[in-house]
């Protein structure tokens, strides 16, 4: 048994452990901590593949970004989680049925695709001689799929708009600072002059 | 013992099960479903790198970032979703949630 074989059986083991805490740990902050050891570990068996630029860009976009924001949620809202998970024991027998029919497909058509598909007895390309992963990648990306990689930065755009948007508001009768009315503010919007006549005084 | 294309497709399909069976038993969970997606969308992603890999073909990278690109911008909306949604209610249960009578 070689190095690579111990290193992807490891990095599969703890992504497919972890998977399956995400989805069954009580407290849904070590739920997130799963997620992010899932993601890692990940990371680890693209590593093995040869994907070293998409390893790291799992490690921080994930772990650095939408782990932090599920977490950040997560602890933000204030729910009683364990209400939540009523009913996790009457979806059980449904889903591992599911579950099982859905494995036992998948895992019958990989072994027919990789025994008879194109990549049949190919060995992984882990290292080029003449190119590096992320020179490959920027080949591709900035040549034949330029327009998709725009369509993406769109994408993100968008979602970032749309985020903010969904979270942004304003709460009626909170005192703050504005600027814009402070500096705008002239004379005679403050102070008027009102002739008094002696010994009257001013009605209102 | 070589590790074959065989192997990673394996670990995929059992991470995609499990997120599916994820969505299936946090029926009233959103957050746990949205992790959920994640982990499928994370299988997805194996299955084209090693495929990419197998192949000696980088495009299944490059769809990889983009899987990466659009499950990035859909946990953001998400989020942003359940934290409007939690705001309006109170409550994050989703089994009930008919304010839109779908």
């Amino acid at each position: 048994m070689n190095l690579i074989a111990i290193a992807f059986y490891l990095m599969a083991a703890v992504t497919l452990v972890s998977g399956l805490m995400v989805i069954t740990a009580k407290n849904p902050v070590h739920s997130v901590l799963y997620l992010i050891l899932a993601f890692f570990s990940a990371a680890g068996l693209f590593v093995l593949l040869g994907a070293e630029f998409l390893a790291m860009l799992l490690v921080v976009v994930y772990v650095g970004a939408v782990a932090v924001l599920f977490l950040f949620v997560v602890m933000m809202l204030d729910v009683d989680f364990v209400k939540l998970r009523q009913g996790f024991a009457n979806y059980l027998p449904i889903g591992i049925v599911v579950g099982a029919v859905l494995m036992f497909e998948l895992i019958m058509i990989s072994i027919a695709v990789a025994e008879k598909g194109a990549a049949a007895g190919n060995q992984p390309l882990v290292a080029s001689a003449s190119e590096s992963n992320i020179k490959m990648i920027g080949h591709a990306l900035y040549s034949t799929y330029v327009y998709l990689f725009e369509a993406a930065g769109f994408v993100l755009l968008v979602a970032m708009i749309g985020a903010i948007v969904l979270t942004l508001r304003t709460r009626p009768n909170v005192k703050r600072q504005d600027i814009h009315s402070q500096v705008t503010r002239r004379r005679k919007d403050a102070v008027e002059i009102v002739p008094v006549k002696t010994g009257e005084g001013i009605s209102e | 013992m070589t590790i074959d294309l065989v192997h990673y497709l394996t670990v995929s399909a059992i991470l995609f099960t499990i997120g599916v069976l994820g969505i299936f038993l946090n029926r009233r969970n959103v957050i746990i479903i949205l992790m959920s997606i994640e982990l499928i969308l994370l299988a997805v992603n194996i299955n084209f790198v090693a495929f990419s890999a197998y192949l000696h073909d980088v495009q299944g990278q490059i769809m990889a970032m983009f899987v990466l690109t659009v499950a990035a911008a859909e946990a953001a909306v998400g989020l942003a979703i359940l934290v409007t949604f939690f705001r309006n209610r109170g409550d994050i249960a989703v089994d009930d949630a008919s304010m839109m009578k779908g």
